[in-house]
């Protein structure tokens, strides 16, 4: 007994050591990690600070775009964002949900895991691909069938004003669209997936047609974490950047037109960070990049936020 | 009751047989309208895949005439010039996934442990929420990250920095796929290696990260095949070469900066080598995905 106890402890000892070790290793990776990030935030506050020293809070208010002139308004880009975005929300929300909805409820078992599959690759597709196929397939689609379409029989209206270009708003769009589909699809079916059957059960024993089961018993409980999965779209969307930068048209004009070229923040960083004149216009492209930043963060977080939410709620 | 059942045994043939049921106007809409729903909900799956089946045919039609040998051990023919490869592109692109792997791998597999393993830490629960806001960050701010801390200070675009960057972009994938594996694995496990005295660190590198090792692979694989795509954040850290690059402290061209550049140019030709250099990257990434999927099938089955 005596013999074996210092052993032990030594064992003991020992082991105790090693957790320490190993604990202590993953905190510092964890501190490397965190210290990291701080930096790489603090290097582009830093290099933006000059823009936003000059301009101070007229920088998201003009819209004027002038490097030559040294005139730095970030509105025309912040605005090409945001409806870009918004429009491929538009048309990218009732596909996604409408797929998810036919993944968990409609589809027969064997269908479901090679469409979701298929669903799936379209995130895996890279964003220049997308930006290829924009320019040289959908861009001449756009023009030649889409413009004349809308424009000859709605023209009177702005947002279907405007010329045949095929690159603009509209082109951007789309291509944005194709590429939030699977992230909403996937949230959207885990959302849907997480209502309990029971509640299925429930409205079918009632007499409730397949229909009114999927907007009774499967949308009314998931309206909120629908509506997280799609804010997540569109915080993929606002940060999307080479696919857009290929079918936008580049050109920072605030314009009601859905075919008229326009310009976003991530694309005037990825067009003109290369060959910027001068100081004072890589600290204007830093500075647009730190709005994007804080921007799509606040988007993504307020998803996830809500997404958790209604996960925690429905799972009670 | 018992006696009308007593006196025909055959009951009445139920009406359906004479005919088609007339239900109520309001049942029949109800009937129509959820059939009108179903047809809905499967066209809006149908327009969910078709994109990719557009542009996965309009791809290969386009980038199949133009794949030869040439494009994997030439240099890019200038402008005007017909031929010329991409070898440079491609070598580039696997020299800076290599490098990235190499930074973010270790990385990731760590903060995804500690994260999954130690929730009650306070450290690890900022980490967990500092690596879900990175995996929101746009691709061209990481650009720009590089570009402040990296390209400035060394003094150039380099394939280091644009490794960086897409480091940057790995690590929370792999962090986070490494976490949701690591908590599919039961407690049992731990307990049972705790139980038989063995140190923490022991049963969590030996037996936990054994135990989700090939999943843990698949997740690491699917950040490389997104790193490999990625274009923004190199646009401005690697920026791009014409020549065989030779150094890691100079630019060096990508694949997918190519393919922009190419792209975007006014040459037929370039057009032409843009899109093999699609096809080439659409199909590593695909190829890596479908593997990827199907060992993480068999694994979980």
């Amino acid at each position: 007994m005596s013999a074996k106890a210092p052993t032990l402890a030594i064992n003991r000892r020992k082991s105790v050591a090693g957790d320490e070790v190993f604990n202590f290793v993953l905190r510092s990776i964890a501190v490397c990690v965190l210290g990291g990030f701080a930096a790489l935030t603090v290097f582009l506050a830093h290099s933006a600070w000059p823009a936003i020293d000059a301009a101070g809070a007229g920088f998201l208010w003009s819209s004027a775009w002038d490097p030559v002139t040294g005139e730095f308004g970030a509105l025309a880009f912040l605005w090409g964002t945001v409806v870009s975005s918004l429009l491929a929300l538009l048309l990218s929300a009732p596909v996604s949900i409408g797929a998810a909805l036919f993944l968990t409820d409609l589809a027969p078992r064997p269908v479901r895991a090679p469409v979701a599959f298929l669903i799936e690759m379209l995130a895996a597709i890279p964003s220049v691909v997308y930006g290829i196929w924009g320019i040289f397939v959908l861009a001449p689609v756009i023009r030649e069938y889409v413009h004349p379409l809308l424009n000859g029989y709605l023209g009177f209206l702005p947002i279907f004003e405007g010329p045949p270009f095929g690159l603009g708003m509209l082109s951007a769009a789309f291509v944005l669209a194709v590429m939030i589909t699977p992230t909403i699809t996937a949230v959207c079916r885990e959302v849907f997936r997480s209502v309990p059957d029971p509640l299925r059960e429930a409205a079918i024993g009632l007499g409730a047609t397949r229909w009114e089961t999927i907007r009774i018993a499967v949308l009314k409980p998931s309206v909120s974490g629908v509506f997280g999965a799609m804010i997540l779209g569109l915080g993929r969307a606002l940060g999307e950047t080479m696919a857009v930068t290929m079918v936008i048209g580049n050109r920072p004009e605030i314009s009601a037109s859905l075919f008229k070229p326009a310009a976003t923040m991530a694309s005037v960083i990825a067009n003109e960070y290369t060959e910027a004149q001068g100081d004072a216009h890589l600290s204007a492209l830093a500075a647009i990049g730190l709005v994007l930043l804080l921007v799509s963060s606040l988007v993504n977080l307020g998803a996830r936020w809500i997404i958790k939410k209604t996960e925690s709620k429905t799972h009670v | 009751m018992f006696d009308s059942r007593s006196k025909d045994h055959a009951p009445e043939p139920p009406p359906a047989f004479a005919g088609p049921v007339k239900l109520p106007s309001i049942q029949r809409r109800r009937h129509f309208k959820s059939l009108l729903a179903n047809v809905i909900l499967i066209t809006l799956a149908g327009m969910a895949i078709l994109p990719l089946i557009f542009v996965f045919t309009y791809i290969t039609s386009a980038g199949l005439p133009a794949l030869n040998l040439d494009l994997f051990y030439r240099l890019p023919a200038p402008p005007g010039e017909t031929g010329g490869g991409m070898a440079n592109a491609i070598v580039g692109s696997l020299v800076m996934v290599v490098l990235s792997s190499l930074m973010a791998m270790p990385t990731g597999l760590l903060c995804g442990l500690y994260v999954a393993e130690f929730p009650h830490q306070r450290l690890a629960r900022i980490l967990r929420f500092i690596i879900d806001l990175m995996t929101g960050i746009p691709s061209i701010v990481i650009g720009l990250f590089a570009y402040a801390t990296l390209v400035v200070p060394l003094g150039g675009f380099s394939a280091w920095a644009g490794s960086a960057a897409l480091a940057v972009i790995m690590l929370p994938i792999v962090s986070r796929t490494t976490e949701e594996i690591l908590r599919l694995i039961p407690a049992q496990l731990r307990e049972a290696g705790l139980a038989l005295g063995l140190p923490r660190w022991k049963v969590l590198v030996r037996m936990i990260m054994r135990a989700g090792r090939s999943a843990i692979a698949t997740g690491v694989f699917l950040a490389i095949a997104r790193a490999a795509g990625e274009t923004a954040p190199l646009l401005f850290t690697s920026f791009n070469n014409q020549y065989w690059n030779t150094g890691l402290r100079e630019p060096v061209a990508s694949l997918p900066v190519q393919i922009y550049t190419y792209a975007i140019s006014p040459y037929e030709e370039w057009h032409r080598l843009a899109w093999a250099g699609s096809l080439i990257l659409v199909s590593v990434v695909f190829a890596i995905n479908l593997i990827c999927r199907l060992v993480l099938k068999r694994q979980t089955k």
